[in-house]
């Protein structure tokens, strides 16, 4: 027999997402939610998902992601206002800066690891910040780009305007389906197993062959190329692009998200997270003020106690449901019935 | 010049003040068994170190096949077909067995930058895989992961990670640590099935196991080679005697 569950198609988590993220708009006003909220969160999820394959599969703490996120925002409106670029254009220019600001800092890191690691992107993460804040002429300085135009989708034989938040809502729906689907190939390829071993031990990949390094730093200006891809995204949704993107709180953000997500342990761990946390930041933020301190106790709690997350604590109450062992994507099983 | 397919010459290695390595030179021959002995500190792992590219040695020339490596990087090492094992072990421990020996393949080196096809289809990488771990001893185990994994099926898997890089030349960090008697013999069986096929450098320190594989055995004290030759040699050195070999008769 096939296993069959390292194939995307054959993923609840896929079939259950796509369902609700697709449905949204029809029901989302009728939960006292709104559309904006929905398109929010779908960016958040492709954000905490490009950033995941950084932390969750290689094992590489970046506290500084939110910098890329930002540099995709600004790359966005920069080329789309001094270029006059329309959509496919813009996008693409905030996914390539985006990498090329990712493979600037990974140049600098991608010999260190562990705490050092961590440090340099903060370190990084700030630098871009600042650059945003005082490079008035180019980024607006703190004002930021205003008036960032919601381009129509050209498709070559028609085009559709994006101006209301459904109609890019969809919009950001199939590049996070392109993005969801990339990922899942990505880390499920051979790049993907020698990240994965590089994770585990950076030592015995090298004494293999493998040029850790290279992996290392690719896997860093991928993640920040998606990140670049969100940030062209939200500043599309947000019209605008601002300081605060790229700030550290939301370098912050994403690594919350995907820790309470579960995105050490699931693939779909960042897509729980980044739903949980925006639906928390709305409806605590409804309460209180300080909504952030509980969602940050929260955090800490989970942490301590539940360091798998949510999805985390899902696979445990299945397993003891089912009492079935989590099965390797790749077993014997596979091989001999290639061989056969 | 003699045809040697590995070559260590005048090797030194200093920490601080410590003088770790001072003057090591062995030459391994095709085919052979080579042996490295001494007691627990003589500089044996540093050794391994500086020869598989871990540490720069301060001094000498490491040569495989006549090219010069010394001071190359491991990565560099690896793929010139040098594999090694730790004495410590060194696993990819949330890996099944299996994974572990597949990430290790040439195939899956080549593949290695592969996005876009799935891992199961890179080369021949998990076929040489089951071939491997079939030959340590490990077939029922693929789908443990390694962490799970008993002692001395570690111990195996260990081995079975160097094997599978499919060296020239594989070295065996104290492939014999911490095991009891029916582990070493186990471990015995597995080094003596594989020398028949790949040129083997061993560090022990367990003599009889030693004794009863090596070609030639070099003996390590105080980071210098204090005695050489086949085993038959040196069981008539004085060191060894001294160091109870004759206890073994």
């Amino acid at each position: 027999m096939v296993p069959t569950h390292h194939r995307l198609l054959t993923q609840p988590a896929l079939w259950i997402t796509l369902v609700l993220l697709a449905s949204a708009p029809l029901w989302v006003n009728k939960v006292g939610l709104y559309p904006y909220l929905a398109l929010e969160i779908m960016i958040w999820m492709m954000f905490a998902l490009g950033y995941n394959l950084l932390l969750g599969h290689a094992g590489l703490p970046s506290f500084g992601h939110g910098a890329f996120f930002g540099v995709g925002a600004y790359a966005f409106g920069l080329v789309q206002i001094k270029f006059g670029a329309g959509l496919w254009l813009a996008m693409i220019g905030a996914l390539l800066i985006a990498a090329a600001a990712g493979a600037i800092v990974a140049a600098f890191i991608s010999h260190r690891r562990g705490i050092y690691y961590a440090l340099l992107t903060i370190a990084f993460g700030q630098v871009f910040w600042f650059i945003s804040m005082k490079w008035h002429s180019v980024t607006g300085g703190e004002d930021g780009l205003l008036n960032i135009k919601r381009l129509p989708l050209d498709l070559g034989f028609m085009e559709f305007p994006l101006q209301s938040n459904v109609a890019l809502y969809y919009f950001t729906l199939g590049l996070f389906v392109l993005t969801v689907v990339f990922l899942w190939r990505l880390i499920h390829s051979p790049f993907g197993r020698v990240l994965a071993a590089v994770k585990q031990n950076e030592t015995r990949a090298a004494f293999i062959g493998h040029n850790v390094w290279l992996y290392k730093f690719l896997a860093f200006v991928i993640s920040a190329a998606v990140a670049g891809l969100a940030g062209g995204l939200f500043a599309l949704a947000q019209q605008s692009a601002y300081p605060n993107v790229m700030s550290l709180h939301n370098s912050g953000f994403v690594v919350m998200m995907v820790l309470v997500g579960g995105g050490m342990v699931s693939y779909w761990g960042p897509v729980i997270g980044a739903a949980f946390f925006i639906l928390a930041r709305d409806l605590l933020g409804a309460y209180t003020e300080t909504w952030l301190l509980w969602y940050g106790l929260l955090f800490m709690a989970m942490v301590l106690f539940k360091p798998e997350g949510i999805a985390g604590m899902w696979q445990a109450w299945r397993a003891k449901r089912t009492a079935v062992r989590a099965q390797p994507a790749i077993s014997l099983a596979t091989v001999e019935v290639k061989q056969a | 010049m003699s045809t040697a397919l590995f070559s260590a010459q005048g090797l030194a290695k200093r920490f601080g003040d410590r003088l770790v390595l001072q003057d090591v030179s062995f030459e391994v021959g095709e085919g052979e068994l080579h042996g490295i002995m001494g007691p627990n500190g003589a500089g044996k792992t540093t050794c391994f170190n500086v020869l598989t590219g871990k540490y720069r040695p301060d001094q000498g020339r490491v040569s495989l096949r006549g090219e010069d490596i010394t001071g190359l990087h491991p990565t560099a090492i690896a793929r010139r077909g040098i594999a090694r094992s730790f004495q410590l072990m060194n696993l990819f421990d949330d890996f099944t067995a299996l994974e572990n020996v597949a990430v290790a393949t040439p195939a899956l080196r080549r593949h290695g930058f592969g996005m876009w096809r799935n891992a199961r289809d890179a080369g021949d990488a998990y076929e040489r895989a089951a071939l491997t771990l079939e030959r340590v001893g490990l077939r029922d185990k693929a789908d443990v992961r390694a962490k799970s994994l008993s002692y001395g099926d570690r111990r195996a898997l260990e081995i079975g990670v160097a094997l599978a890089c499919e060296p020239v030349l594989l070295f065996l960090d104290e492939p014999t640590a911490g095991l009891g008697a029916d582990g070493i013999a186990r471990v015995s069986e597995l080094v003596r099935e594989l020398k028949r096929h790949v040129t083997i450098v061993v560090i022990e320190h367990d003599m009889r196991f030693l004794f009863g594989l090596a070609d030639h055995i070099s003996v390590v004290h105080w980071g210098q080679v204090i005695a050489r030759g086949t085993p038959a040699e040196l069981r008539a050195n004085p060191w060894v005697q001294r160091s109870n070999l004759g206890e073994m008769g």
